[in-house]
């Protein structure tokens, strides 16, 4: 058997401590391991994103990274994205709003994406928007809805409204 | 102009617009992918692929493999047809056959020789490394012409020819319509293999339960024959293969056919006694998995007057089908059902051929074949205007077929619903802001830069039976693809819809609770809509072919309406009064003219469950019904001229896109795009506008990104994300959209299909858009996809790269 290695991180705020095999990427762990299914796998090259997760609050892509490598960090997934109470975020509230999402595979990586842009820029323009989410494909929507989706969350956002 | 949905208006839930019931688990993550399913025990198959295009096989050495630790067992084509059948094809090829793994010879780089299966995926790649496999590799047939030539290599040295299919037929007097027309035009075009390319690759997990001896099979898959497939290849009944239709299908647009797979899968679930679990990943599926699209060669001429009306059109086709062609020989078949596209032909020739290359598979992609040949029509629509100096929209207007026309039957015997084109493309038109886009063109040009503005429309035909089959394959005789809903009000009230089929994104649950809801006057929200396995389900052929709308939402209508109807019978008979005499409405039974007298929902929920005593004697108690729908207007045999009534419904859209070409790199830059729609009634306009758009992002690939190169000697290029480019939201504008509605008369709330529009007309509208802009430098591109390097090199060969007018 192949020797394993444990680490610590927190997932989604609560700490983990797992032993695992030296190779194995972050979104198998995060799926296989810790059975947190909501990030994909579409090419495990790192072009799609569908696999995107926030690592230290910044968006990466979990195939292109092995789980030690997030020894010590703060990893957030699209499972994380709901407060506490299970309420959803308003991003999550606007691609809902919108239909930002057909098959719904590439998603969880598209709200990361998304989720990512607005914690740096509040008040992105729709070229801003399509610049950040550039890093992940989707098949199904040509982009159009999530791009209303993102500037839809923003604009509540700014203004403070609730829509749950 | 009138308000073009007068429709909306008259519904409570049809047409407004309301959130989807799918999209919340997509946005928390509890989506159910098959990736996601964990059943105890689950073993790993990974691939080992041909390097070779073409070659014999010698030998395989699995021994080193199976010596690894946590390597179960590696199978390879010689057991794997020891024991299970050949795959079906779509047409009758006896000597060419098909299994999950090569037999003694590779037909395509990347077909699949041997799989291992292991306890982890790491592990089961690990081993699959070690496989040896000795090849003798031969010259491949790569190239849609050379693969006809009498010297090519076979690719099935079995049938003798890398012919599979040819086929021609003749609706109407061509010769006569040829010979009266005052002109003739010819020209080739030619479509690039791309495809549908789901961010999910395919994965099946299969399970043999010894306990109830039925092969459970849970698959991320779109096929309407899939459980029958299954079970005759793996030689066990259709009633011992169960298949989860709940799982949550990653994409598919119409590749994700899944057989191969699931035989290799199911094979080896059964022989090991654990569950086998196959998920391509990126590389096995765009190489060997379900994963090109037609790639296809016309030559077309188009005889016509004067005024520009086109009398008559010779279509000849060739699709280069790879190395197995599946069911896809059959997407020749299907755009016979609006070859003629919104035009007023009054005679068709279409002459196909199928061809087998060493290249891999072809498989269904969205509009199953009519994108390209939509590309091929407008493509010839846009030289006659150019020849006779008339406005591109003009001819177009004077072709179409007229709103007062319909039922207007085409050439080849299949009759279009409804439609009013005129008006769609004037409101595109007027939408787009067409005069103001030839100013900023022709200011453009004045500049000396390289605008093109373009024009195309499409038909979407909807509905899917697939009476075509016939057309290409006499002893298919199948004349409908049904549709079932079963719906129940339960015990409490409630009310659920289950439905046959499996779902890929879009939105059955949104579109079945809103007809139910719609019919029986409840919150749509409120209603469960549930996916029956295959063992449950009622007869299906499911999501293909633009057609849930059409046919699971006529068959909720349906449904629901008796069982509306039914509860109106039980109040009638506990009010004492005639059926008649009962209205319903926002949940009460009352009888007409005497409110005070009525039944509540619950009341006749509870006497239907509960109370025999008060239910009329001719009714069965509980509320629950079944509706089998068949395809409207279908359910004949083609007649001996072969016309043949194929789709029911005709949706329409014309799409007007602005380009800039770069003069130096050849890149386009997409800088305006305004689509209109006719899908006739919408359900939930957010789905619709939705496959729209996607349609149109799909298409923008087709045109200008997309597709699967080969060297000479049939090495694949293009076989990961990197070098396949999937369009962006760079790549992809801010698209403008607006919509007509032409009720079809065909469906229960006038609805037609809307998945594949989109993509059937933006690469014949970006192609239009490339050719305007090229036009000034006399360059007249046919091919697609339109790529930087092949624009680039046409414009530097061009003679004379420096700007000049128009001739
Ligand atoms: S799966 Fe990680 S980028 Fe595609
Ligand atoms: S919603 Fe299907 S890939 Fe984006």
């Amino acid at each position: 058997m192949i020797a394993t290695i444990d680490i610590e991180f927190t997932v989604n705020g609560k700490p983990v401590r797992i032993s695992v095999p030296p190779r194995m990427t972050l979104v198998d762990c995060l799926r296989d391991m810790l059975g947190l299914t909501g990030s994909h796998i579409g090419c495990e090259h790192g072009v799609c994103g569908a696999c995107s997760v926030m690592l230290d609050r910044v968006p990466i892509r979990s195939c292109l990274m092995f789980a030690v490598q997030a020894d010590g960090a703060a990893v957030t997934t699209v499972e994380g994205l709901e407060g506490p109470d299970g309420k959803l975020s308003p991003l999550q509230e606007a691609f809902w709003d919108c239909h930002a999402m057909q098959c719904g595979y590439c998603t969880p990586g598209m709200l990361v994406a998304a989720q990512g842009l607005l914690d740096e820029n509040p008040t992105p323009t729709s070229a801003e928007i399509r610049e950040a989410i550039s890093s992940n494909l989707c098949r199904c929507t040509g982009y159009q809805q999530i791009v209303e989706a993102i500037q839809l969350a923003a604009q509540r956002m700014n203004e403070g409204v609730d829509h749950a | 102009m009138p308000d073009d949905r007068p429709a909306a208006s008259n519904y409570r839930y049809i047409s407004q617009p309301r959130r989807t019931k799918e999209d919340k688990r997509f946005i928390t993550g509890r989506g159910a992918f098959v990736q996601d399913v964990q059943l105890a025990h689950t073993k790993h198959i990974a691939l080992v692929a041909s390097p070779y295009p073409r070659a014999n096989i010698l030998s395989i050495d699995t021994s080193a493999a199976l010596a690894m630790d946590g390597v179960l067992d590696v199978i390879t084509g010689a057991e794997l047809t020891e024991h299970t059948d050949r795959l079906y094809h779509g047409v009758d090829l006896p000597n060419v056959r098909w299994h999950p793994l090569a037999v003694d010879m590779t037909r395509y780089a990347g077909e699949w020789v041997a799989a291992v299966i292991a306890d982890s995926r790491y592990i089961a790649e690990d081993a699959a490394e070690l496989v040896a496999v000795e090849y003798e590799p031969l010259d491949a047939a790569i190239g849609i012409e050379r693969v006809m030539e009498p010297d090519a290599p076979l690719v099935h040295p079995d049938h003798g020819s890398n012919i599979l299919l040819k086929k021609k037929f003749v609706w109407g007097a061509v010769d006569d319509d040829f010979a009266a027309a005052e002109h003739t035009i010819s020209y080739r075009a030619r479509w690039g293999r791309s495809s549908a390319v789901p961010i999910e690759t395919f994965g099946v997990i299969t399970r043999w339960s010894e306990k109830d001896e039925v092969l459970e099979v849970w698959a991320s898959i779109q096929m309407p024959q899939y459980q029958e497939q299954i079970a005759d290849a793996l030689r066990i009944p259709l009633n011992a293969v169960r298949v989860h239709n709940y799982i949550d299908v990653g994409g598919s647009y119409g590749v994700k056919r899944g057989i191969k797979q699931t035989v290799l899968s199911g094979y080896a679930a059964r022989k090991l006694g654990c569950p086998v679990r196959l998920i391509e990943d990126r590389i096995d599926n765009m190489s060997g998995g379900d994963a090109h699209g037609p790639d296809r060669l016309f030559d077309v001429t188009l005889a016509y007057n004067g005024d520009g009306l086109i009398r008559s059109m010779k279509m000849r086709v060739v699709d280069d089908v790879g190395a197995y062609p599946g069911r896809s020989i059959q997407q020749l078949g299907k755009p016979i059902s609006a070859l003629c596209g919104p035009y007023r032909m009054s005679s068709i020739e279409y002459d196909v051929t199928s061809v087998t290359s060493n290249k891999t598979s072809q498989v269904a992609v969205r509009g199953f074949g009519q994108a390209p040949t939509n590309f091929a029509l407008e493509t010839g629509v846009e030289k006659i205007a150019r020849r006779l100096g008339l406005d591109r929209t003009e001819i177009r207007r004077r072709n179409f077929i007229r709103h007062d026309e319909f039922p207007w039957k085409i050439p080849s015997g299949t009759a279009y619903d409804s439609g009013d084109y005129h008006t769609v493309l004037d409101k595109a038109m007027r939408f787009a802001g067409w005069d103001a886009l030839i100013a900023q063109r022709d200011a453009a040009r004045a500049e000396g830069r390289l605008v093109g503005l373009g024009i195309a429309t499409c038909l979407e035909p909807g509905g899917g039976n697939n009476i075509f089959e016939h057309l290409l394959n006499e002893k298919i005789q199948i004349t409908t693809f049904v549709e079932s809903a079963l719906l129940k009000i339960d015990g409490q009230g409630q009310v659920t819809v289950a439905i046959s089929t499996h779902t890929a994104g879009q939105g059955h649950q949104t579109l079945a609770a809103t007809v139910a809801g719609e019919e029986l006057e409840r919150d749509p929200d409120g209603i469960r809509v549930v996916h029956l396995d295959s063992l449950e389900a009622l007869p299906t052929r499911g999501p293909v072919a633009s057609r849930m709308a059409i046919m699971l939402g006529s068959a909720v209508s349906k449904a629901a309406r008796r069982l509306r109807n039914r509860m109106i019978h039980i109040a009638a008979h506990d009010l004492a009064v005639a059926d008649t005499e009962v209205e319903y409405a926002d949940g009460e039974f009352t009888v007409r003219g005497d409110p005070a007298r009525k039944r509540s929902w619950l009341e006749i929920v509870f006497i239907a469950h509960r109370q025999l005593h008060r239910m009329p004697p001719d009714t069965e108690p509980g509320l629950q019904t079944i509706e089998v729908h068949a395809v409207p207007g279908g359910g004949k045999l083609p007649n001996e001229k072969g016309e043949v009534q194929i789709y029911p419904c005709f949706s329409f859209q014309a799409h007007i896109p602005l380009v800039e070409i770069d003069r130096v790199t050849g890149q386009v830059e997409i800088l305006d795009y305004a689509v209109a729609h006719d899908c006739g009634t919408v359900i939930n306009p957010k789905i619709v506008r939705g496959m729209m758009m996607g349609g149109i992002g799909h298409g923008i690939g087709a045109a200008l990104y997309e597709k699967f190169d080969y060297t000479e000697d049939g090495q694949l290029l293009s076989g990961t994300f990197l070098d396949y480019l999937l369009p962006s939201a760079h790549e992809i504008p801010d698209i403008r959209d607006t919509e007509h509605c032409t009720p079809s008369p065909l469906t229960s709330h006038g609805q037609k299909g809307s998945g594949e529009g989109g993509y059937l007309g933006a690469p014949a509208a970006l192609a239009s858009a490339v050719n305007d802009a090229l036009e000034p430098l006399d360059i007249s591109l046919t091919e697609l996809p339109m790529r930087l390097a092949d624009i680039e090199a046409a414009l530097h060969t061009h003679a004379n790269p420096v700007p000049e007018t128009a001739p």
